[in-house]
């Protein structure tokens, strides 16, 4: 499978990265580079096989639905949004989103 | 007394507790050290007042005789571990000027233990490259030079400010991660000890994440007791990563120097590449060698799905990828646009502005296998390769204790080299990312020097949780490898 430059533009666009029209062309080239030398896994038989999901055969460890303290507590809107380009009390800003 | 800054971390931490030296004459030396050694590149921010802070405190415990495991020691730290009021990177435009109001659990670790941070080391970015180039603040230089040239070599990436300045005595060890290779690729180029314990070692927690399912931070060292002492103080369970796995930390220092009598070495045929030098080839022959005279025994593996580990990384690494960087969108941290037409463009700006171009293309080949109709081809059959790796490993690990193979495929490269062929690029983690994508832990040793003076490494592959027998292994190619050599210092 290869992709196009179409295609490259509707993934960039998924990506949310915007792509100068003059880099489609050359983005296009690089990425069938990659996934021509990706297809070789083809090879691999791998009927019944199970994705891999964890290399570490462990249950995912569950705690009490309490709000913690420390870092990942709350109450600490202030570090929340320190490091936000733009902030108004405490809130992140962003464009209009709603007409 | 000889320069502080020659001593090793072990050595340093018994005349810190000896009061021999004083946490703040190490650190003073270091940062002294780090000021001459600018051409290397190899910090992205130096910290001295806070390093000098540190260092008092540590000053302070030690003379009550009291302390950490490594008190007083100073460190670097990769600048894709987040630190409480300084700046951490990830080496991305995107993150400049980010200053965490938290500290990773790696790193509290290390402070806990007593050491000092000398600053935040700089890396591929978002870790992504192996050989330093892709960082937005340049690539790091390693201090190993061709004998009789004056070319810039690459140290290896991602941690490649780690492995510099861990091969420069900029600091007496570093922490460091690993995804596909990037402790143990640029451990290989600098002559340096690196080691990425089994996955769930060491808590995630406040790391940048790259690629979640095959992360682990570790370190990079002077010596194998060195990064030892390290991995002790950064691992341990960590309820906020809950990948990390709840387990007691053993003391991997008291493992150096127990018999390796009887231990079986794996070797595996598949890693015997077309065109690999000569040299490696002699070096892995070396290895064998050392171990057999140790009293190991040799047992030939096969592990036939080598040659599909590193395609399998390239969809599950940037599959990963692309879901966690998402959350660079110029809103809650980070660079935003200066020019934008609503917030879709900010988005769409923001993050073209902020992530360097091997970012964005992993981005887009994760991006584009995870799109409906393509999940299944690429993402689905790449885990399901994945797990036949797995299972591989698990049944070579049925013959076998250790696994030992080259760390690298070449020495150290010119800047420059491979830098326009994505595909050629990758190929650098062919012996490292294999342990990755099972989860296991594996460590670089430096073995030997190449016909031009270049350091080339020897790789251990250990099984899951089994670091002991990693570092038993490893002390004993150390010892029988011998290696003493080092970078004549050009950059001071």
């Amino acid at each position: 499978m290869s992709v196009d430059k179409e295609t490259v533009r509707k993934v960039a666009k998924l990506a949310r990265l915007a792509v100068p029209e003059d880099r489609l062309e050359p983005m296009t080239n690089e990425l069938n580079g990659i996934l021509k030398w990706i297809e070789q896994l083809n090879e691999v038989d791998v009927d019944g096989v199970d994705p891999m999901t964890s290399t570490v055969d462990m249950k995912l460890p569950m705690r009490e639905d309490v709000v913690q303290s420390g870092p990942t507590g709350g109450g600490q809107p202030d570090k929340v949004v320190a490091n936000a380009p733009r902030t108004e009390d405490s809130f992140f800003v962003v464009p209009k989103v709603v007409e | 007394m000889t320069d502080i800054t020659d001593l090793t971390l072990a050595e340093l931490r018994d005349a810190l507790k000896a009061k021999k030296v004083s946490s703040l004459e190490a650190t003073d030396a270091y940062l002294a050290n780090i000021e001459k050694a600018t051409d290397l590149n190899a910090f992205v921010t130096v910290t001295a007042d806070k390093a000098r802070e540190m260092a008092k405190a540590s000053d302070a415990k030690l003379q009550k005789g009291d302390g950490g495991a490594i008190e007083g020691v100073p460190l670097g730290i990769k600048d894709l571990f987040c630190t409480e009021g300084v700046q951490t990177t990830a080496g991305s435009h995107i993150l400049e000027g980010f200053v965490p109001t938290y500290e990773s659990t790696v790193s509290a670790n290390l402070w806990r233990d007593g050491a000092v941070m000398l600053g935040k080391l700089n890396m591929d970015e978002f870790a992504m490259g192996s050989s330093n180039e892709t960082s937005y603040f340049g690539p790091v230089i390693n201090p190993w030079r061709v004998k009789g040239g004056n070319a810039k070599l690459t140290p290896g990436g991602s941690s490649g400010g780690s492995s510099a300045s861990v091969a420069a005595h900029l600091c007496a060890a570093a922490t460091a991660t690993d995804t596909g290779g990037s402790i143990r690729q640029p451990a290989s180029l600098t002559a340096t000890v690196g080691v990425k314990p089994t996955y769930g070692r060491c808590s995630r927690w406040g790391i940048v994440a790259f690629a979640s399912s095959l992360d682990q931070a570790g370190p990079i060292a002077r010596d194998v007791r060195d990064s030892a002492i390290m991995l002790r103080s950064m691992a341990g369970h960590d309820p906020k990563d809950s990948t990390s796995v709840d387990r007691p930390t053993p003391d991997y220092e008291a493992a150096l120097g127990q018999s390796v009598k009887g231990l079986r070495i794996g070797v595996p045929k598949e890693y015997r590449l077309d065109g690999m030098p000569a040299e490696i080839e002699k070096l892995w022959a070396d290895g064998i060698k050392w171990m057999k005279d140790a009293g190991c025994e040799i047992v030939d593996i096969s592990l036939p799905l080598t040659k599909y580990a590193l395609p399998v990384y390239y969809i599950v690494a940037p599959a990963e990828a692309s879901s966690n960087l998402a959350r660079y969108d110029g809103v809650r941290y980070g660079h935003r646009a200066k020019e934008f037409t609503d917030v879709q463009s900010m988005y769409a700006n923001s993050r073209a502005e902020g992530f360097g171009k091997e970012v964005q293309r992993r981005i887009m080949i994760g991006t584009y296998v995870l799109s409906a109709g393509y999940y299944d081809a690429y993402y689905l059959r790449a885990q399901k390769v994945r797990k036949r790796i797995f299972d591989e490993f698990s049944d070579a690990f049925g013959k076998c204790d250790l696994i030992l193979t080259p760390s690298a495929p070449s020495a150290a490269f010119a800047l420059g080299e491979k830098s326009n062929d994505p595909v050629q690029m990758y190929l650098n983690d062919v012996f490292t990312v294999t342990a990755n994508l099972a989860g296991l832990p594996g460590a670089s040793v430096p073995a030997g020097l190449d016909a031009k003076g270049l350091p080339l490494g020897l790789q251990l592959i250990a099984k899951p949780f089994d670091e002991e027998t990693m570092f038993k292994g490893m002390f004993a190619l150390e010892q029988a490898a011998n290696f003493k050599a080092r970078p004549e210092n050009w950059w001071a």
